[in-house]
Order: structure tokens, then C-alpha cells, then sequence
């Protein structure tokens, strides 16, 4: 009798875990980290530095430079939350990057950086706009990274 | 998935350990301290702050007898507010077993509003509030806050600690992380302040208007893509006092004039 009770206590747990969990988007890529590093590039794909640079620098992009100095002279007010990104590729390898751009959480649980591809339901009480997606597609995250590398 | 939530419960844990370690050598700074020369001087001047205008409003409403009612605010306060002891002001939000436990000094404002002029009740932040709420602490500018801290106040101050310290929306942020861990610091253009609420209702340059407290709380929520609670909502009443309570001895500043 115990062990009926018990189970079907799990039961409906489970099931109001999984009915409050919003759907992951349809095209993320899982992705795992190992040794605080994502080797292998989301889904698979190739980023493009010049549009990972566009990316870091737009408000409604990566907005990174809210928070780094970047090496991106023409633009005025570079925040200082972080440190300076100028020659981030001489401190870390591209999968260091990639996780820290990923889910910096994982480096740093207290960090204030926010997860640009972390999983959309581990967040709380998001606008309804941005409930269940993640801060960037898997495309971005690998175009910031491939301008990252060349940071050096 | 399970084992990743509950570490990062623990590390949360930790953090506020550390904080309230921290909080023991905690000198609250002003938003003032963080305006430039001539955003400062704008508030310092009757003449020239604009949210001026809103505590004239508020005085009217102060003042103003409608032709049925038997009694204005300042039947019982004073003209002008004469009577209004700029001690009493300072202490808010207090708490009070007859204003239903925490009550904030728009909630005594739309009280009094309500049952003692028996007028239509007001939803919480209307802009007539708002203004009795700009006039009211104007009574008092100068005056260091002055918040309760002991007592039943104890337990309420953690919760509002603990809303300060939960990470919400998208970008997974809390109040914590710009206000505290980052205060000083540039985001882009703006450099992080304390988040003190000594100067509130505030007007602000960037809009043209009057805010409120729970509005600016909006604010910062939906900017780090969270959905925000309600004006006079039960956790935007805790983030008041949590807020309120840490700027204790700053002086009251309303209207404050920022950004
Ligand atoms: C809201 C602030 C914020 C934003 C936005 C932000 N970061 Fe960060 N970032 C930080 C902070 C703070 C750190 C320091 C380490 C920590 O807190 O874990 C950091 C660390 C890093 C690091 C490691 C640097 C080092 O020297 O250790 C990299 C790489 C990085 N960020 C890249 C980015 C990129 C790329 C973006 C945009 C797509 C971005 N960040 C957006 C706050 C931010
Ligand atoms: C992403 C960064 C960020 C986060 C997170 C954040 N704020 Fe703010 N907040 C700001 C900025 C920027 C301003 C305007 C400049 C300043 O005073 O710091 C501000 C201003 C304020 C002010 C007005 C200060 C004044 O002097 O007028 C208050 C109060 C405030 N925040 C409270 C909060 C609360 C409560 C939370 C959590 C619910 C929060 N903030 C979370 C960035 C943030």
C-alpha cells in the first residue's frame, strides 16, 4: 500500500513538473560540457566572425558591449560588468568560449552574464514575448564565437 | 536536471550567506551621488524640478473639499499638510495590525482616501495617489528614512531580501546583481546606482513623467525580459521595505530627478 501511495505521489509530481514546463524550441541543439568546454559547434554549425562582431555590438543582438569593453573602436560607451574582451582567444580555447557564451552559469553560478543558449526552461517568470526560447539562436551563438577566436 | 536546480539553489544560498556578511560594513549611497552636476542642481531647485509639479497637484488634491464630502485630507492634516510630522513619513512602509500587517505610504494614503473621506477606492499607482503620495513625502525632504527593522518587520525584510536576490526572466538576473554586485559599474552608458528608493515618486528625464516605486521595479524587470509583478502587488509591497529598509539614514529626496 506504501509503495502504491508512494509511486503515485512521483506520478503526479512528475506530471505537474512536466505540464509547467514550457516546450524547448523546436530546433535546439543539445549541446554538453566537458571539462568547462563545448568543443563541438552547436547543431553542428559554422559561424561567420563578421556577422558575430554585428552581433556583439547591437542592442537587440548579443549587446555583450553592454557589459565588455570591445575591441570595436567606432563605438562609444563599452560597459565594464565584465572584463575586457579585447584579447579573450589568448586566455581561453574556442570550446571555453563557446560554454562561456553558452551558459556562463556553469563557470560561475553567482554570474550576472546571462546564458545566451542555456536551456529555456531552467528560467523564471520570462515575458510572455520571450517565454521558452533561448537569448540567441544556435547560429549567433556560433558567429559570436567565431569572432571571439579571433580576439587574440 | 534535478541535481543542476538544487546547486544552484546552494550557490544562491551561499551568496546571500556572503551577503548578509557584507551587509555589516553597508553604507547606503544615494542615486543622487551618481548624477552629474547640473542633474543634481535641477533637483535641487524648487523652481527647476520638474516633478514639482506633481507635488502641486498633490497639494490641490490635498486641500481640495468636494462640494458633498464633510471632510478634505486637510481637515484632519492640516493646510497644506501643517500638520504632517516629517518623522512620521520617514518611517514608511511601517507595519500596522489596521492597515493589515505592511502597509506602504501610498497604501495609508488610499486608506484615508477611502474610508475616511468614503471615496471610490483607487487601484493601486493612480495618478491621483501618486501625487498625494509626491506631496505627502515632499513633507518630508531632508528627513533620513527611517524604516522599522526589528519586530514583525524582521521576517517580512528576509522575504524581500530573498525576492531581491531570485533571478527572473530570460537574462536570469536579480535585483542583486546590478545593485549590489555590480553597483559602480558602467552598463553601456549608465552607471549602476544602489537602486535606493529615498528619492520615489522621482521624475525622470528620459520619459517626462512622474514614477513611482513599484513602476521603476516594473522597469528593471521587463529589462532583463521578466514578467513584472503588479503595482501594490504582495512581492513588489516586500521589495519596498527590503529596498526602503537598506537606505535607512539616506535622506528623503522626493521629487528625486533622474534619468
Ligand atoms: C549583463 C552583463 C553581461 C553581458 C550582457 C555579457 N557578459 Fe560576458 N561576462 C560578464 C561578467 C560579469 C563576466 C565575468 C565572469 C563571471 O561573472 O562569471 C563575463 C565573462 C565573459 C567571458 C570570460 C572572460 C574572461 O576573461 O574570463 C567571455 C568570453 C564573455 N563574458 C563573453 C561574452 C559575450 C560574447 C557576450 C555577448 C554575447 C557577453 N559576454 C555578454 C557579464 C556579461
Ligand atoms: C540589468 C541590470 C539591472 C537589474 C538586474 C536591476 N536593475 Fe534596477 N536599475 C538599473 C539601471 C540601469 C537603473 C538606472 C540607473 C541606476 O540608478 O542604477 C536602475 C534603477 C533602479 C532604481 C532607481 C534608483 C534611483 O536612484 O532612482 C531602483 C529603485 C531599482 N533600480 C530597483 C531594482 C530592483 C528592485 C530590481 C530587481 C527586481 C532591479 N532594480 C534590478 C538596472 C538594473
Amino acid at each position: 500500500m506504501r509503495t502504491l501511495l508512494t509511486l503515485l505521489v512521483l506520478i503526479s509530481v512528475t506530471a505537474t513538473t512536466a505540464q509547467e514546463l514550457p516546450p524547448l524550441p523546436s530546433d535546439y541543439c543539445h549541446w554538453k560540457a566537458d571539462h568547462l568546454a563545448i568543443d563541438e559547434a552547436l547543431c553542428g554549425l559554422k559561424g561567420n566572425p563578421a556577422r558575430g562582431r554585428a552581433l556583439a555590438i547591437d542592442p537587440h543582438g548579443g549587446n555583450c558591449i553592454a557589459c565588455h569593453h570591445l575591441p570595436v573602436p567606432e563605438e562609444s560607451f563599452h560597459g565594464t560588468i565584465g572584463p575586457p574582451l579585447d584579447k579573450v582567444a589568448s586566455r581561453y580555447t574556442e570550446g571555453q568560449l563557446r560554454l562561456r557564451v553558452v551558459d556562463e552559469q556553469q563557470v560561475n553560478p553567482f554570474t550576472i552574464m546571462p546564458g545566451f543558449y542555456r536551456d529555456p526552461r531552467l528560467a523564471n517568470r520570462v515575458a510572455d514575448a520571450y517565454w521558452g526560447k533561448t537569448f540567441l539562436t544556435a547560429q549567433q551563438v556560433e558567429d559570436i564565437v567565431a569572432w571571439l577566436v579571433t580576439l587574440k | 536536471m534535478a541535481g543542476y536546480v538544487e546547486m544552484r539553489a546552494l550557490a544562491l544560498g551561499a551568496a546571500i550567506l556572503v551577503w548578509g556578511g557584507q551587509a555589516l560594513g553597508f553604507e547606503p549611497v544615494s542615486g543622487y551621488e551618481f548624477l552629474d552636476e547640473s542633474t543634481r542642481a535641477m533637483q535641487d531647485d524648487e523652481f527647476e524640478n520638474p516633478g514639482m509639479v506633481t507635488v502641486d497637484e498633490g497639494r490641490d488634491l490635498f486641500n481640495e473639499r468636494r462640494p458633498d464630502e464633510e471632510a478634505s485630507c486637510a481637515s484632519c492634516h492640516g493646510e497644506d499638510g501643517e500638520k504632517l510630522d516629517p518623522a512620521v513619513i520617514a518611517r514608511y512602509p511601517i507595519y500596522d495590525e489596521h492597515l493589515g500587517g505592511l502597509a506602504t505610504l501610498q497604501d495609508r494614503v488610499s486608506y484615508c482616501w477611502e474610508n475616511r473621506l468614503d471615496r471610490f477606492p483607487l487601484p493601486y499607482d493612480d495618478p491621483q495617489l501618486v501625487a498625494l503620495e509626491t506631496f505627502v513625502r515632499n513633507k518630508a525632504r531632508g528627513e533620513p528614512v527611517n524604516v522599522q527593522t526589528d519586530g514583525p518587520m524582521s521576517p517580512l525584510i528576509e522575504k524581500g531580501r530573498q525576492l531581491y536576490s531570485t533571478r527572473f526572466g530570460q537574462l536570469d538576473m536579480s535585483c542583486y546583481h546590478c545593485h549590489v554586485q555590480h553597483q559602480g559599474q558602467m552598463l553601456r552608458g549608465q552607471k549602476l546606482s544602489q537602486g535606493q528608493a529615498n528619492g520615489f515618486p522621482e521624475y525622470r528625464l528620459g520619459t517626462g513623467r512622474i514614477t513611482s516605486l513599484h513602476h521603476r521595479f516594473g522597469e528593471c524587470f521587463r529589462s532583463f525580459r521578466a514578467d513584472p509583478f503588479e503595482p501594490g502587488s504582495e512581492e513588489y509591497r516586500l521589495l519596498e521595505l527590503f529596498v526602503m529598509q537598506r537606505g535607512n539614514g539616506l535622506p528623503i529626496e522626493t521629487p528625486a530627478v533622474r534619468f
